[in-house]
């Protein structure tokens, strides 16, 4: 669940965020649009609990142990293969039978075959899709996604689809994109930013 | 307790996975201190005084102890990688510990070596000088690794952690020289060890408030 009143956001002088107010029930789907510079990434930085408010207030369940995030950074070690990676964040969020799940998510996504690469040698498209195998590692109840078709084939575009549509109900998702027709069938709501 | 320390072996052994992987590091460090070690060799004069000798060993110390802390957050900045652990649900002085843990592996094997060119270039050490450099490393590490988190979120981070590391690694030269130079070193010693611990502990509590906004 996230709940918004009066959130604001300012980097020195230039206000990101004026007065946003919103909220996103367990198990709903927000897709948030806006032309770049609306200030999307940092309302989804804010619910991450990347960022602080400047003025406002913002409730946000879970706590960052049941959240996940997928931004515009991969947060992959380009030194580490694809299963080193998944293995750090797997133990730093404790996923029971990590490995197991690993595994599963590489199949789901396509990676298996690229599990013993270091990121540094994959394409954006691998990179991205094992950056939302990161963000859903340990299930978590709150799925927060900045731009997650971005530089996702047609197959990984499918996966995607079929990822989110697998989870909706399940898991409560807030979605930054452009395109939000896109998966405009699967959401519960829409907010867009000037 | 055990979580907490399992969390820092974890992200120490990424760090020293990391050097393993790209050497970025720890040959340079080593190519650093053998350099200016062979600089101030030939550019101290014959029949110069231990106090001197030792003075110019502690500068090689700190400033081979900066070229390390500068690449602490390197992988982090550079991929901005700084968001998925401080999203992890770890806590975030373990980040700390454990790049200070990685840090300070560098740094001792640097001296290792940096030890055994200054007893060829200039004077053998004694048991003071290498107890004080061993509670040296502790507060280098504990310190820089705050101030090199810091820079890392700042502009100018290659201004700034000297800036803000040099007059903080001033007690340690002092407190370094005069372990090697002093007949009784233990005050040195203890002053060194004094210094740890407060710095320790300012920095372990302070982390969580640098790496969040």
């Amino acid at each position: 669940m996230i709940r918004a009143a009066g959130l604001e956001k300012r980097y020195g002088l230039k206000r990101v965020l004026r007065g946003l107010d919103f909220e996103l029930q367990r198990g709903g789907f927000l897709v948030v649009t806006g032309p770049n510079g609306s200030g999307k990434t940092t309302l989804l930085r804010l619910c991450a609990g990347l960022a602080l408010p400047t003025a406002g207030t913002l409730e946000v369940e879970p706590d960052r142990s049941r959240i996940g995030f997928a931004g515009h950074e991969p947060l992959l070690y380009r030194e580490l293969t694809v299963l080193e990676n998944l293995e750090l964040y797997g133990r730093l969020y404790r996923v029971p039978e990590r490995r197991e799940r690993i595994g599963m998510l590489l199949e789901r996504f396509g990676l298996w075959e690229s599990r013993r690469e270091r990121a540094s040698t994959l394409s954006r498209g691998q990179v991205q899709r094992i950056a939302l195998c990161r963000s859903l590692l340990h299930k978590p109840d709150l799925l927060i996604l900045d731009e997650p078709f971005a530089g996702l084939d047609d197959d990984g575009a499918a996966i995607l689809d079929r990822e989110l549509a697998g989870m909706r109900e399940r898991r409560t998702l807030l979605v930054a994109t452009h395109d939000p027709d896109r998966i405009a069938p699967l959401t519960s709501g829409r907010l867009a930013l000037a | 307790m055990t979580r907490y320390f399992g969390d820092t072996a974890v992200l120490a052994r990424k760090d020293l996975r990391l050097e393993l992987r790209a050497r970025d590091t720890l040959p340079a460090m080593l190519l650093f201190v053998l350099s200016v070690l062979a600089v101030f060799h030939f550019a101290l004069p014959s029949g110069s005084s231990r106090l001197a000798e030792f003075g110019l060993l502690w500068v090689a110390i700190i400033f081979t102890a900066l070229l390390g802390l500068g690449r602490a957050f390197a992988a982090e900045r550079e991929q901005g990688l700084l968001d998925g652990l401080v999203l992890a649900p770890c806590d975030r002085s373990a980040i700390w510990l454990a790049k200070g843990i990685a840090t300070l592996v560098f740094l001792a094997l640097a001296e290792i070596v940096a030890l055994v060119a200054f007893a060829l270039f200039f004077t053998p050490v004694g048991w003071a000088t290498v107890a004080g450099v061993v509670l040296a490393d502790l507060g280098i590490c504990a310190v820089g690794v705050l101030l090199s988190a810091m820079a890392a979120a700042g502009r100018a981070r290659e201004l700034l952690l000297p800036l803000l590391f040099l007059p903080l690694a001033l007690p340690i030269v002092i407190g370094g020289v005069g372990a090697s130079v002093a007949d009784h070193p233990g005050r040195y010693l203890a002053f060194l060890a004094l210094y740890d611990a407060i710095f320790a502990l300012l920095a372990w509590a302070s982390f969580e408030y640098v790496v969040t906004e």
